[in-house]
């Protein structure tokens, strides 16, 4: 299987409530929190595309978008 | 001989009139003297396909057959007093949500565990009453078999007609007692059937707005529609919300449904009504001593006449307003300390004329019982 | 269909509070349903009170919120009426386990096919934090403001004993797991019970000073531990998670339509 290619981060910035469990737990340090306590993909390049920011999202708000998914 | 003829039980009676009337899912508990109907149906239930389910306690039996009419099926519980009491807040859920079900209580005496053996009819209040929050409820009774039987087929007509849990207030001497019931061929009886929705898949469906006749068409669990059932106050979704108008729209929805048809869900019998002085109102087992104490009379002269409530709720005030103009006496009949006598005064206006023949002692009310009283009232008799 | 094709999505944002594990369970869940392909149609979702009873409001099933407790009772009747339907009901651990405790064990004992989630947060948060039969000895809440002396028990223990025919624990942290996890149960024919140890930062978390949700989260992580685990040998206080049972025994409904076939048979 070919290594997933991050396309983009979709975040719903109407449904992140900036409690920072994504930004904690990312691996590579991709995510950060904007001075809205929104999150945003600061370092994308960085990305790995495990998807555990996505599963772990409690308010379904971040989204991860692969090149082999679209 | 007729096949269809049988000696049986009251409750039994009840459970011939739930199949008649199409159950297909009871859920239980065993409480005395309701027992024999989860009983019977153990073992009728399954051999129509139908299903029947001992639950760990009566709570649990009230919200199973709701969840069981959410799928389609016709379904009742049977309990009495103290089981009555637990089931009363998932019976407002059922009244709030607007789902289909019949209670059956074969009143026994309270409060608290009471008289388990013994006659009573003290939850004639409970059963308009004992969930909480405003709310209309249809609750029916009966006092032969014959009319156990009808009355059983009316409750479930009903709970599908207003979509509404429909109590049937029995009680043990009614529930206990033999004698015989005729069983109506298929089809004597008109049997109301689930009214489903014609709205099609894709098509916006909305499980709680009324048509213009006031129903409100179903769609059954596994269905193409998806809807939200809450006992929140809850939009024509069924989505929660706290919008004062949505709000308000609902609770005159859930009480007006039933107020507002008070003649179409009104069940009654009159025994020499036309030229009663004296009028006796009773129901379930007392109304059999009443129906005596009349029968006995009349060749004497005596003009006393019965009015047999078989609707409880909601109370037919005009009804028994009309029914009582000429009487002098109007005399209440029941096994409690006065619950449809209250009811009664507030009924005739004048309350000073209504009295109350009543035993509250777990023993039957008999004919000597209300004679006694008839005596006191009218100054003359045996 | 994507995890966005199971919910409704014009109630988002949802009522839970920032970093309330809750909805990383239905976001698992969601994965979890989505990985087994399943036509929303086929899914009854029975919920009872409280925060984690919210959940069925939020998903494109079809969705009963019940009283308080109950979500099992009325599940029961749902799933006897047309056992065809996949019935999963979501609980917090007091409704499951506090006024909901008799119909969680009687539904285990019946083995019939639900799959039961408890979401424990160790709290009642819906009210405002007051302590509950999971919160464990020594804790505090708003109704233990000097400490609970309450005992708390082992809810994956009680499911076993009660007869459970699968028997699962994870945690908000572990979230493929969760998938895994919640995806078997959903298969597994029988009642399935999965425990979530799910993080309150509002109340539990605050009350008992233990950080932020994804400190809790850390929490979950350093003291949890697979079942049977070296770790575990070594230190008993961890908490195990895993499948602690999965068995074939005989399902309530498939048993009720033997009942039906003998019994129409002799009629």
């Amino acid at each position: 299987m070919a290594k997933p290619k991050l396309k983009e981060h979709r975040i719903n910035r109407e449904w992140c409530k900036g409690c920072g469990i994504c930004v904690h737990f990312c691996p590579k340090s991709v995510l950060e929190l904007d001075e809205m306590d929104k999150v945003v993909a600061a370092r994308p390049e960085d990305c790995i595309c495990c998807k555990l920011c996505e599963l772990r999202c409690p308010d379904l708000a971040i989204e991860i978008i692969t090149a082999e998914k679209e | 001989m007729d096949k269809n003829i049988r000696f049986i039980q009251g409750n039994e009676v009840c459970v011939e009139g739930a199949l008649y009337a199409g159950l297909d899912f009871f859920a239980g508990y065993p409480i005395t003297p309701s027992t024999e109907i989860a009983e019977h149906l153990s073992s009728r239930l399954p051999r129509k396909g139908g299903k029947f389910i001992q639950m760990e306690d009566e709570i649990a039996s009230m919200c199973a057959i709701i969840g069981a009419s959410l799928t389609g099926k016709k379904v009742m519980t049977a309990t009495s007093g103290p089981g009555f009491s637990l089931k009363q807040e998932a019976l407002g859920y059922a009244i709030m949500t607007e789902i289909p079900c019949v209670i059956v209580n074969v009143q026994r005496g309270g409060p608290s565990t009471g008289l388990p053996t013994s006659v009573a009819q003290g939850d004639v209040m409970q059963a308009r009453w004992g969930t909480h929050g405003d709310h209309a409820m249809i609750v029916l009774t009966a006092s032969n078999h014959q009319d156990v039987f009808a009355i059983t087929v009316e409750a479930f007509n009903l709970a599908e007609t207003y979509r509404t849990p429909v109590v049937l207030l029995f009680d043990e001497v009614v529930g206990h007692m033999r004698e015989k019931l005729v069983i109506p061929e298929p089809g004597v009886i008109p049997l109301v059937e689930r009214l489903h929705t014609s709205v099609k898949d894709g098509v916006d469906y909305h499980p709680y707005l009324p048509r213009e006749d006031g129903r409100l068409p179903m769609s059954d669990f596994g269905g193409v529609h998806r809807y939200n059932v809450t006992g929140l106050f809850h939009d024509m979704w069924g989505f929660p919300s706290s919008k004062p108008e949505i709000v308000q729209g609902l609770h005159r929805h859930l009480v007006d449904k039933i107020r507002n048809n008070v003649n179409q869900i009104m069940r009654y019998k009159e025994y020499y009504l036309d030229d009663a002085e004296c009028v006796l109102i009773s129901y379930g087992s007392s109304a059999r001593s009443a129906l005596h104490v009349v029968e006995q009379r009349r060749p004497r002269g005596e003009r006393l006449g019965l009015l047999e409530l078989q609707t409880l709720w909601p109370f037919p005030y005009q009804m028994i307003k009309d029914k009582c103009k000429h009487a002098k006496y109007v005399l209440v009949v029941e096994m409690n300390a006065g619950q449809v006598l209250r009811a009664v005064k507030r009924a005739v206006g004048d309350p000073e004329r209504v009295f109350l023949a009543n035993r509250v002692d777990g023993v039957f009310i008999t004919p000597t019982d209300i004679r006694n009283i008839l005596r006191i009232i009218m100054g003359k008799g045996a | 269909m994507a995890i966005k094709d199971y919910i409704r999505e014009r109630f988002f944002p949802h009522l839970w509070c920032p970093g309330c594990g809750h909805g990383i369970v239905m976001n698992g869940m969601l994965h979890a349903i989505e990985k087994l392909g399943m036509s929303r149609n086929e899914i009854v979702m029975v919920s009872g009170i409280g925060c984690s009873s919210r959940i069925s409001c939020y998903v494109d099933f079809h969705t009963l919120h019940t009283i308080h407790g109950r979500a099992l009772a009325f599940a029961t009747g749902v799933k006897l009426g047309l056992p065809e339907l996949n019935v999963i009901v979501p609980m917090g651990d007091g409704d499951a386990l506090a006024i909901g405790g008799n119909h969680f064990i009687h539904a285990a004992r019946r083995n019939i096919d639900i799959t039961a989630i408890v979401m424990n947060n160790r709290v009642y948060g819906m009210t405002g934090g007051q302590f509950s039969p999971l919160s464990g000895y020594g804790t505090k809440a708003t109704t233990a403001p000097y400490k609970n002396i309450d005992h708390d028990f082992d809810i994956a223990q009680l499911a076993m004993a009660a007869g459970a025919s699968f028997v699962a624990r994870t945690t908000a942290y572990h979230v493929k797991q969760m998938t895994d996890i919640i995806r078997k149960a959903i298969l597994h024919e029988g009642f399935s019970v999965v425990e979530i140890l799910t993080q309150c930062p509002t109340y539990f978390g605050r009350k008992n000073k233990l950080g932020d949700a994804a400190e809790m989260m850390e929490w979950f992580k350093d003291f949890t531990t697979p079942i049977g685990s070296k770790a575990k040998k070594e230190n008993d206080d961890l908490i195990e998670r895993g499948i602690f049972v999965q068995k074939e025994i005989p399902e309530y409904c498939e048993e009720y339509d033997k009942i039906i076939e003998h019994a129409m048979k002799g009629s």
